[in-house]
């Protein structure tokens, strides 16, 4: 539900990203979520044309790249997938784990057009 | 972690690093989405560490008892600290003027249709809400198991409530939320004799299995059962708080955000 404010906040990163290496438009965003973020990948996806409108993101293309549910075990240090409300060792079952990947809300990278190309 | 000198490129990420192709670069970021929130939240939190302030975040479902619980821990505690409130809603001051009947000062926040407080409409309220004086300051965010769980405030601590009327299997339907919480509270536990389906260790089996150790603590506000441990946990928390603050330390809630956990990793 909170996707809409998440996206805005995207958008004014993505933004200074492009101010600061004055580029004239942004071509495409690129961004990891994993499950426990909070975030869900296709309400950002709805929102993402509403937030970039009328910025120099408008009409880029929002690639989210899903970030898998990883842990690593404090007791045997295996490292194994889990479920995003099962985050147990797989090797051992002990709750004691560290997540290593999952709640990931990240602006990975931004693929700026510095000059438009005329077209041929 | 910053986007200027390149302290966030990484082995696993340096592919998306600066590689231009024609006319267009490609621009590696790595910024937590939220990196605006999470720096007013870092503000947030040093107003709250310059006051000698323990500020907790109380989350829950609307209904679960968090007003009720804050008004039984203000006539348990108010010969003992002093006590702040910050109530988050959609609409009206009715929580706030609960516990301003209890003469404990309490600022509304309206969040109009939002979700959830956020840590700009928290430092927009501690403008208007003075800190001086006070030990604990309490956040009782907007009643919502999924959206308040994303946003930082600036608070040391996060509680999280589970009501017995709601189901023991709430942390396995909102591991986010309850994956946050550093005590998850069981409350009207008063109801639990007429509540057979809930089952406390089942509630507290479902927290385990989000990997964390979060006390869960079992309390009825009304009947004023189970509130010593709830007590204890916060006077603890304050003396361990003052500690950091004598030390020019600060405490984060246990979940840290992605931003944070880069920073401390590479």
């Amino acid at each position: 539900m909170h996707e809409l404010s998440v996206c805005q906040a995207l958008i004014g990163q993505v933004e200074a990203v492009a101010r600061g290496r004055g580029a004239c438009r942004v071509k495409s965003v690129r961004v990891r979520l994993g499950p426990l973020s909070g975030v869900e990948a296709p309400l950002l996806q709805q929102a993402y044309p509403l937030a970039s409108a009328g910025t120099l993101a408008e009409a880029s293309q929002l690639v989210i790249e899903p970030a898998p549910v990883r842990v690593k075990c404090e007791t045997c240090g295996a490292e194994s997938e889990a479920k995003p409300n099962r985050l147990l060792c797989k090797r051992c079952g002990d709750y004691h784990t560290r997540l290593l990947s999952g709640d990931e809300m990240m602006l990975m990278s931004v693929e700026l057009v510095i000059q438009e190309t005329p077209d041929v | 972690m910053c986007d200027t000198c390149g302290c966030n490129i990484t082995p696993g990420n340096r592919k998306h690093a600066y590689t231009p192709v024609q006319g267009t670069t490609a621009v590696s970021v790595l910024k937590n989405l939220l990196a605006k929130n999470d720096e007013q939240a870092a503000h947030n939190r040093t107003h709250f560490d310059h006051h000698g302030v323990l500020a907790v975040n109380l989350m829950s479902a609307p209904g679960s008892g968090k007003t009720s619980l804050l008004e039984a821990t203000i006539d348990a505690l108010r010969d003992e600290f002093r006590i702040g409130v910050i109530e988050g809603d959609l609409a009206t001051e009715n929580d706030a003027a609960r516990i301003r009947a209890k003469g404990v000062p309490a600022h509304q926040i309206g969040t109009g249709s939002a979700c959830h407080l956020d840590a700009h409409m928290v430092h927009e309220a501690l403008h208007r809400f003075p800190l001086d004086g006070l030990d604990f300051l309490f956040i009782e965010n907007v009643g919502n198991l999924v959206c308040p769980a994303s946003f930082d405030l600036g608070q040391h601590r996060n509680v999280t409530l589970l009501s017995v009327t709601e189901g023991d299997d709430k942390p396995a339907k909102y591991p986010v939320m309850f994956r946050a919480a550093d005590l998850v509270l069981i409350t009207k536990s008063d109801l639990l004799p007429v509540l057979e389906d809930f089952d406390p260790l089942r509630a507290q089996a479902h927290v385990r299995n989000l990997a964390s150790e979060a006390p869960v603590l079992r309390l009825s506000a009304r009947k004023g059962e189970g509130l010593a441990a709830w007590l204890d946990w916060l006077r603890q928390e304050l003396g361990q708080q003052r500690a950091r603050v004598a030390a020019g330390k600060t405490a984060r809630p246990k979940v840290q955000p992605d931003g944070a956990a880069l920073h401390a990793e590479y």
